[in-house]
């Protein structure tokens, strides 16, 4: 069942997949170009008996969110790259206290003050290495605006789940296009909420190895009382150096998401049974990239599929295997210098991968990755075909 | 028949292993006893008590306290318990903090929490260094003074912790010491009870650190001078000239004003009740 179709923005969507989600508490701070989903969070949480707050920084911003999801509600951040670095320390301390939150960044062109209007997908390794310590992230990247609702609702499920922050890492352009969607009724949206304990206060470990490798956790408040600490733990949460209680806790803290890598959003595949080329591509690169096979299959003949990751983190590299599997080439386009690429060649190999990249705070282009894409085939089928791309 | 701070002792985590990691003889202890003792005279529930802190020596208080307690990063306690507050403004919420935790790189989010005067307990526990990592200048450290990032002597001025937090917008302040524990007993009491920011900067020392830079090794020593250092509001307010370098013991400021979490209420009740205000055009066009 799905709503009236609107035109709105990726932005929009994103906050609009947070309310139905179950999302009550967002805290931000204005930075272009997220914050048209601060600002839409300011009018539609309260109506929702929601709470939204205008912090002073960026770090304030993800603490606020931590302490509300610690009182219970579903809390949110929206931001860009510098805003994304100055939270990184808290989103360490919400990784290691298993604090469920989801973090949006509208990546922007970087590094520092950068292009502050222009796109870029310049902060994929900082989502997924940006704080210090061993640690495993998660990480969602929309190429459409219905895909911002529809991974931000993901992202609160993940989080809830998995007792973890996720982020959402849109771009400046899937964050301000506008298309037509039609959303679906909140009411009809799967929402997933963190389990409770079902022990008394006393038996409670609120950083305990069950089965599942996540712990239910209790909101401040409810009965449970218990401790909180960014110090590394033992299972009742009071600070630990001890071997025996340090690893077992790292290998769960890994565990907990790695062993479900197969759950996460699967990547977009099309046209890649047969393919000789694959292109991999994320976010509004995407979108270029379909527009570039098409090219590449009417146009030239070519046989080139496209594996459009929605899951950047943990990386998919089972899907990259398979997909890769039979081709001679992978091109990867995104716009920044390399980051995915690295992973990509990590799994198929660097001698099977072509970069398509740049880092200018403009879009990678069909023609650049149609380019790459002919750039694989052998000198003498080029004669004859098309000039127009020559950029 | 309830013994004489009962819920001193009750309060306490006994499934926490005991000996605390505090120096024998700091003050950070006799700050933890009058926040208990608060609690229960002021008859709260151990589970709608939040003791929320930062990093240090006073970062440590709250793994000893059986309440819901969080250990947080550096200068940050106030930050997140803003969120904890707001998604729980039931709960009686108390940040505990050093000086260089709260003022230093935690300066910010006290302003502005003051700013907000939203219904949060900031107890800052002043011992003019920075104890846990050995000793290094604090925004409170005195004039001349020697600490481990000073060893010519401190050129800086220090910050006054309450005239700061009275400029940011907090509704109560006021000053004690751990050696005039009644009587930070009693502030602390009135500041978890305050409706609104409330500041209570407990003057501490560090014999450990400062003291032996400083010639003052023993805890005795720096807890005789807190003694013989400090006047009270009163006195100085009765004096011609009082003496400038005294801690001035009292409470500063107690005043009522609009809390936060109260009217953001209204902002909720507004929101579903009465029309919001036209949709603010900008040049993008429609949001």
């Amino acid at each position: 069942m799905t709503s009236e179709p609107q035109l709105i923005q990726g932005n929009r969507a994103c906050a609009l997949g947070a309310l139905a989600a179950g999302c009550r508490f967002f805290a931000g701070y204005p930075i272009t170009p997220s914050t048209e989903i601060a600002e839409i969070m300011s009018r539609e949480l309260p109506k929702l008996g929601g709470k939204f707050i205008q912090m002073e920084d960026e770090i304030a911003s993800i603490a606020a969110v931590i302490g509300a999801s610690v009182g219970g509600l579903k809390a949110m951040t929206a931001t860009s790259g510098p805003g994304f670095s100055l939270m990184q320390e808290n989103i360490g301390y919400a990784i290691v206290t298993e604090i469920p939150c989801v973090i949006v960044n509208v990546m922007r062109t970087g590094p520092s003050t950068g292009l502050p209007t222009s796109p870029s997908q310049g902060d994929v390794m900082q989502a997924r290495w940006g704080t210090h310590g061993d640690h495993p992230v998660i990480a969602f990247a929309p190429a459409t605006v219905r895909e911002a609702f529809d991974l931000t609702v993901e992202a609160f499920n993940w989080a809830e789940k998995l007792r973890t922050p996720v982020f959402v890492l849109m771009d400046e352009v899937v964050g301000h296009m506008r298309e037509r969607v039609e959303l679906p009724d909140p009411a009809s949206v799967q929402v997933v909420n963190r389990e409770m304990p079902t022990v008394p206060p006393e038996w409670y470990e609120p950083f305990g190895n069950p089965p599942s490798d996540v712990p239910p956790l209790a909101p401040f408040g409810e009965g449970y009382r218990y401790h909180i600490t960014g110090l590394l733990h033992d299972a009742r949460g009071f600070p630990t150096s001890r071997l025996d209680e340090v690893q077992p806790w790292i290998e769960r803290i890994f565990r907990k998401i790695d062993r479900r890598r197969d759950l996460f959003p699967k990547a977009d595949r099309d046209g890649i049974k047969d393919a000789r080329v694959l292109v991999v591509a994320y976010g509004s690169t995407a979108r270029s990239a379909r527009q570039a096979i098409k090219m590449a299959r009417a146009r030239y003949g070519r046989k080139v599929g496209l594996l459009r990751l929605r899951t950047l983190w943990p990386f998919p590299e089972e899907e990259v295997a398979r997909a890769a599997e039979h081709v001679q080439r992978v091109v990867v386009a995104e716009m920044n210098l390399g980051q995915i690429a690295l992973e990509v060649e990590r799994v198929v190999g660097r001698e099977r991968v072509l970069r398509v990249g740049r880092a200018d705070g403009v879009i990678v282009t069909p023609d650049q990755i149609l380019d790459a894409i002919r750039a694989q085939e052998p000198p003498s089928l080029r004669r004859g075909r098309s000039r127009r791309s020559r950029e | 028949m309830k013994r004489h701070n009962q819920g001193t002792y009750e309060y306490l985590r006994h499934h926490k292993k005991f000996p605390h990691v505090w120096c024998a003889g700091c003050g950070i202890g006799i700050v933890m006893g009058s926040i208990l003792r608060s609690v229960e005279k002021l008859e709260l529930n151990q589970d709608d008590v939040a003791i929320i802190s930062g990093i240090g020596c006073t970062g440590r208080m709250p793994v000893y306290m059986d309440f819901n307690t969080m250990h947080t990063t550096h200068g940050r306690a106030l930050a997140f318990a803003t969120g904890l507050k707001m998604a729980r403004p039931d709960m009686e919420v108390i940040v505990v903090m050093g000086d260089g935790d709260a003022l230093a790189i935690g300066g910010n989010h006290f302003i502005h929490a003051a700013r907000r005067n939203i219904n949060i307990t900031a107890i800052v526990v002043n011992n003019n260094i920075y104890g846990m990592t050995g000793g290094q200048s604090s925004p409170t450290t005195p004039l001349d003074s020697i600490s481990a990032t000073a060893p010519y002597g401190h050129i800086e001025q220090p910050f006054p912790i309450c005239e700061l937090a009275m400029a940011a917008g907090a509704s109560f302040v006021a000053r004690s010491t751990v050696y005039h524990v009644t009587q930070l007993d009693k502030f602390i009491e009135r500041a978890v009870s305050k409706k609104g920011f409330a500041v209570v900067e407990a003057v501490s020392y560090c014999h450990t650190t400062f003291g032996r830079a400083n010639n003052m090794r023993s805890p005795i020593a720096m807890m005789r001078k807190l003694k013989e250092d400090s006047i009270t509001l009163q006195a100085a307010a009765k004096m011609e000239n009082p003496p400038q370098n005294k801690i001035v013991r009292g409470v500063f400021l107690d005043v009522d004003k609009p809390e936060f979490t109260e009217l953001y209420d209204r902002v909720i009740a507004k929101a579903n009740g009465s029309p919001l205000p036209r949709k603010r055009k900008v040049r993008r066009g429609w949001i």
